[in-house]
C-alpha cells in the first residue's frame, strides 16, 4: 500500500532537513580540527594570535554546533516517522554504527562543554589544546559512523533475506561494505576542505573590508595552505569513489556522466545539455578516454553504460549538473589556494589585491555549494533505492496523510534557524572585532606579547 | 537475562537519565521566565545559567541515545510508532530544535528579551507534554489498526482521562525535579537569595506532584486494568518513591542535606519509573507489540550490547570529568572561576 503524495512529500522533507543539517554538520566536523591546529601553532610559536585565533574560531563554532545538534536530533528522529518501513527493516543491520555514531557525538558534546567552560581556568594552554583532542575526534568519528550508514544503504551486504525478514546479520561486514572507505574518506576530507575554505573567506573579508591586521593575514594564510592540502585530498579521494561506482554502482556513475552506452575507451562528458529523445549530448567538454580512466585506471577498459540498466531502474539524469558542479568547484578551489599558496612564496603582490580577495571569500560559499551538490549526487544517484537493490524509496515511506504538514513546519523551522544563525553570528563579530580583543586580552596580560 | 530484557532495561535507564536531566533544563527554563516576571529574574538566573551553559548539549544526547538504542534493539516497534507518531513526534522536535538553538543563541549570541523567556519557558513545558504521548499510547487504545496501516485515533487521546493525567503529571513532576536540583545548586553556590526563591518553588509543586501521581494511578485502572493490575504486584516500588519523596520534602523543608534530599527526588522517581517500566512488559505497545516479537536478531544484540558497554567505559570518566568540574567544583558553582 503505497501513498504517492507521502512519497513525495517525504523525500522533500528529508532533502529539505538534509541540505540544511550538512551545512553545520559540515562545518561542525571541520572546523574543530582548524580550532586545534590554531591552538596547537600557537602554543609552538608562542603566538598569542593563534590562541586567539583558537577561540574565536570556537565562539562561531558553538552556535553552528548547536543548530547541528537540534537539525541532526530532527533528521534521526525523521528516519523513523517519515520511513518507518525503511526503518524496520534497516533498523537490523544499521543500528550498530547508528549507535557509534550517538557515543562519538556524546564524547564530542562532553568535551565542547568542558572546554568551552573553562577557556581561563587553567594557566597552561597545552590543557587546552589536550581539552581539543576529544571534540575533534568526536566530530570526524560521528561524521565517520553516520556516512557507514549511508554507504549500507549504497551497498548494502552483510546478511540474508527469506520472506522478507532479514536473517544471518554481520554487522561488522555490512558496517566494512564496499562503498565504505571511499565514502568516509570523501565525507570527512571535504568537511575539513570546507572548513578551510569558510574560515580563509572570512579573514578575507575582514581584510577587504579594511582591516590590515596581521592577525588576520595569519589565519588567511594558515588556512589557505591547509585548504589546498585538504582539497588535492579531495580529489585524490573523489577519484577513487569514481572507481567505487563504476564496480559496484555503475548506474549512478552512468547517469552522472550521461554514459548510455555500454564501451570502451569512454569519454569524459562535462557540462554540455541532453537531447532526451535521441540521448545526444551538445555543448559538451568531452575528454577522450576520460571516463575509462577514471573508471578503471586503464583507457581501454569497459565502462558499463545505462542500457544494461531497466528504464525504472535508472537514476534521474540531471544528476549530471551536480556531478560537474562539485568537480568544477573542486578543482577552482584547488588551483585558486594554489595559486595563492605559490603567490606568498614567491612574495607576488597581486595575490592581495582586491579582486583575489573577492575570489577568495567567493570559495567559502562555493565549498558549501559543492557539499551540497556531492550529497544531492550521491542521494538522488540512488534512485529509485533506498537500499540498493533490496527496497524501493516508494515502498519505505510512512502511509501517513500529513507530511505536506510536516514540511511546511519544518521548513519554517529552518529558515528561522537560518536567519537566527546569520544574525547571532554578525552581531557576535561585528561588534567585538578582533582589535578590540587583542586590546582587551593585552591590558588583561599586562601587555605581554605583540 | 534474555537479551530482550537486557535490551529494554538499557533503554529505560537512558528514557529515566534523559527524564532527569532533562526536567532540570525544561524546568529551569520556565522559572527563568516566572522569576523574571516577578522581578526576581537577575536572582535566579546567574545559578541556572552557570550549570545549564556547559551541559545542555549533553542532555539532548540523552534523547538521541534513547531513540536510537530503541530503533536498535526493536526496529519493528519504529514501523508502528513511527507511522502513528509522525505529527506528534515533529512537533515535539520542532520545539526541542528552537529551544535549543535559541539557547545557545541566546547564551553565546546576545542578551535576549523577555519575549524570548516566555518562548523558552513555553518549550521548557510543551515538549515534556508531547513527548508523554509516546508513554501515554504505549497503553494502547489510541492506535487504529486497518490491515496493516497504523494511525493514530486523536479522538481517542485528545478526549482520554488518562492522557490528560499523564500530560498534567510530565509538567508538574518537570517543575518539582528542577526546582528540587536548582534548591540543591543554588545552596551548594552560596547564593542565599536564589535559594530561597528555588526552596519555595521546590516546595510549592511538590504537592501537585504527588497528587498527580496518584491521578495517574487512578486513571490507569480504568484505561488499562492489565497494567494495573501488574503495578499493583510490585506496589512495594511504589510504596518506596512515596517515602523517598517524604525524605526529599523534609530536609528542603528543614533546609539541610540539599545533595542528599536531591538523591532521594531521584530514587523517588527511579522506583516509579522502573516500577511502571517493569510492570508494562513484555508490552512495548499494548497489545500490538512485545519486547519479544519486535526484537532485532541475536547477532545485532549482542553487538549492540557490547559496543554499549565499551561506550560506557569512554562516558562515565567523561561524564564524570564533567560533573567534577561544574557541579562538584565548589568554586565554578559559586562564580569564582
Amino acid at each position: 500500500m503505497i501513498n504517492e503524495k507521502a512519497v513525495f512529500f517525504s523525500r522533500v522533507l528529508m532533502e529539505t532537513t538534509l541540505t540544511f543539517h550538512i551545512i553545520y554538520a559540515t562545518l561542525g566536523v571541520g572546523v574543530p580540527i582548524f580550532i586545534m591546529i590554531a591552538q596547537w601553532v600557537g602554543i609552538r610559536k608562542n603566538d598569542e594570535h593563534y590562541i586567539l585565533m583558537a577561540r574565536r574560531w570556537t565562539r562561531g563554532y558553538v552556535v553552528s554546533v548547536a543548530v547541528g545538534v537540534v537539525t541532526g536530533t530532527a533528521l534521526g528522529l525523521q528516519l523513523t516517522l517519515l520511513w518507518p518501513n525503511f526503518m524496520g527493516l534497516a533498523g537490523n543491520i544499521i543500528a550498530l554504527p547508528l549507535f557509534l555514531e550517538t557515543f562519538a557525538f556524546f564524547f564530542e558534546a562532553i568535551f565542547l562543554g568542558i572546554y568551552l567552560y573553562t577557556w581561563d581556568r587553567f594557566e597552561d594552554q597545552r590543557k587546552h589544546l589536550l581539552l581539543l583532542v576529544p571534540v575533534a575526534i568526536g566530530g570526524s568519528l560521528s561524521a565517520t559512523f553516520i556516512t557507514i550508514v549511508n554507504s549500507i544503504m549504497n551497498s548494502p551486504q552483510g546478511f540474508d533475506i527469506a520472506n522478507g525478514e532479514i536473517i544471518n546479520v554481520n554487522p561488522i561486514l555490512a558496517m566494512f561494505n564496499p562503498a565504505m572507505p571511499t565514502k568516509v574518506a570523501h565525507v570527512v576530507i571535504t568537511a575539513y576542505m570546507t572548513a578551510a575554505f569558510v574560515l580563509a573567506a572570512i579573514a578575507a573579508f575582514r581584510l577587504l573590508k579594511g582591516s590590515w591586521h596581521i592577525y588576520h593575514k595569519k589565519a588567511l594564510f594558515l588556512t589557505l595552505k591547509l585548504g589546498l592540502i585538504f582539497s588535492i585530498a579531495t580529489a585524490i579521494i573523489g577519484d577513487f569513489s569514481g572507481k567505487y561506482l563504476a564496480n559496484y554502482q555503475p548506474e549512478k556513475l552512468a547517469a552522472a556522466e550521461w554514459h548510455f552506452d555500454t564501451r570502451a575507451q569512454a569519454s569524459l562528458v562535462m557540462w554540455g545539455l541532453l537531447n532526451k529523445e535521441t540521448e545526444e549530448v551538445s555543448y559538451a567538454l568531452k575528454i577522450p578516454y576520460g571516463l575509462s580512466i577514471l573508471a578503471h585506471w586503464d583507457p581501454n577498459s569497459i565502462v558499463i553504460g545505462l542500457d544494461q540498466f531497466k528504464e525504472n531502474l535508472r537514476p534521474p539524469l540531471y544528476i549530471h549538473y551536480l556531478f560537474d558542479s562539485m568537480v568544477t568547484i573542486g578543482m577552482l578551489l584547488v588551483g585558486l589556494s594554489f595559486i595563492y599558496w605559490i603567490g606568498k612564496k614567491l612574495k607576488w603582490k597581486w595575490v592581495n589585491s582586491k579582486i583575489y580577495l573577492w575570489l577568495i571569500i567567493l570559495s567559502g560559499p562555493l565549498s558549501v555549494i559543492a557539499v551540497e551538490t556531492g550529497w544531492w549526487l550521491t542521494e538522488v544517484g540512488r534512485q529509485p533505492w533506498v537500499l540498493r537493490g533490496i527496497m524501493r524509496t516508494s515502498e519505505a515511506a510512512t502511509t501517513n496523510e500529513n507530511v505536506n504538514l510536516m514540511l511546511i513546519l519544518f521548513s519554517l523551522l529552518y529558515l528561522i534557524l537560518g536567519v537566527g544563525t546569520i544574525v547571532v553570528m554578525t552581531r557576535m563579530f561585528k561588534k567585538y572585532p578582533v582589535e578590540k580583543e587583542i586590546e582587551d586580552r593585552m591590558l588583561e596580560k599586562g601587555g605581554v606579547n605583540s | 537475562m534474555s537479551y530482550e530484557v537486557i535490551g529494554i532495561t538499557v533503554l529505560w535507564t537512558f528514557l529515566y537519565g534523559y527524564l532527569i536531566v532533562a526536567s532540570i533544563d525544561f524546568g529551569a527554563g520556565f522559572f527563568n521566565y516566572y522569576a523574571s516576571v516577578t522581578g526576581k529574574g537577575h536572582v535566579v538566573q546567574k545559578v541556572i545559567n552557570r550549570y545549564l551553559s556547559p551541559v545542555w548539549e549533553v542532555t539532548n544526547v540523552f534523547l538521541i541515545f534513547f531513540y536510537v538504542g530503541l530503533v536498535g534493539f526493536f526496529p519493528s516497534l519504529a514501523y508502528y510508532y513511527g507511522t502513528a507518531l509522525l505529527v506528534p513526534g515533529s512537533i515535539a522536535i520542532i520545539l526541542i530544535a528552537l529551544r535549543g538553538s535559541y539557547y545557545a543563541f541566546h547564551h553565546y549570541g546576545n542578551k535576549g528579551r523577555l519575549g524570548y523567556q516566555l518562548l523558552y519557558g513555553a518549550t521548557g513545558l510543551l515538549i515534556p507534554a508531547s513527548l508523554s504521548i509516546v508513554l501515554t499510547i504505549s497503553e494502547g487504545g489510541y492506535i487504529k489498526l486497518n490491515g496493516t496501516n497504523v494511525s493514530l485515533d486523536y479522538g481517542a487521546l485528545f478526549t482520554s482521562f488518562y492522557s490528560w493525567a499523564v500530560v498534567l503529571l510530565a509538567v508538574v513532576s518537570v517543575l518539582y525535579i528542577s526546582a528540587c536540583f536548582l534548591t540543591f545548586y543554588a545552596h551548594k553556590a552560596g547564593d542565599e537569595g536564589a535559594f530561597r526563591i528555588l526552596r519555595k518553588y521546590a516546595l510549592f509543586w511538590s504537592t501537585p506532584t504527588i497528587l498527580a501521581s496518584f491521578l495517574v494511578f487512578w486513571a490507569m485502572s480504568d484505561h488499562n486494568s492489565e497494567h494495573f493490575a501488574k503495578m499493583l504486584d510490585v506496589s512495594w516500588l511504589f510504596v518506596l518513591s512515596f517515602l523517598f519523596f517524604v525524605g526529599a520534602v523534609y530536609f528542603i523543608w528543614k533546609k539541610k542535606r540539599l545533595g542528599l534530599s536531591f538523591i532521594f527526588v531521584m530514587l523517588q522517581f527511579a522506583t516509579a519509573f522502573y516500577g511502571y517500566g517493569a510492570a508494562h512488559l513484555p508490552y512495548l505497545l499494548y497489545p500490538h507489540v512485545t519486547i519479544y516479537d519486535s526484537f532485532t536478531n541475536d547477532t545485532m544484540a549482542i553487538t549492540l550490547i557490547i559496543s554499549f558497554l565499551a561506550g560506557l567505559c569512554l562516558l562515565v570518566p567523561s561524564l564524570y570529568l564533567l560533573m567534577r568540574l561544574f557541579l562538584f567544583d565548589n568554586e565554578y558553582v559559586q562564580g569564582k572561576k
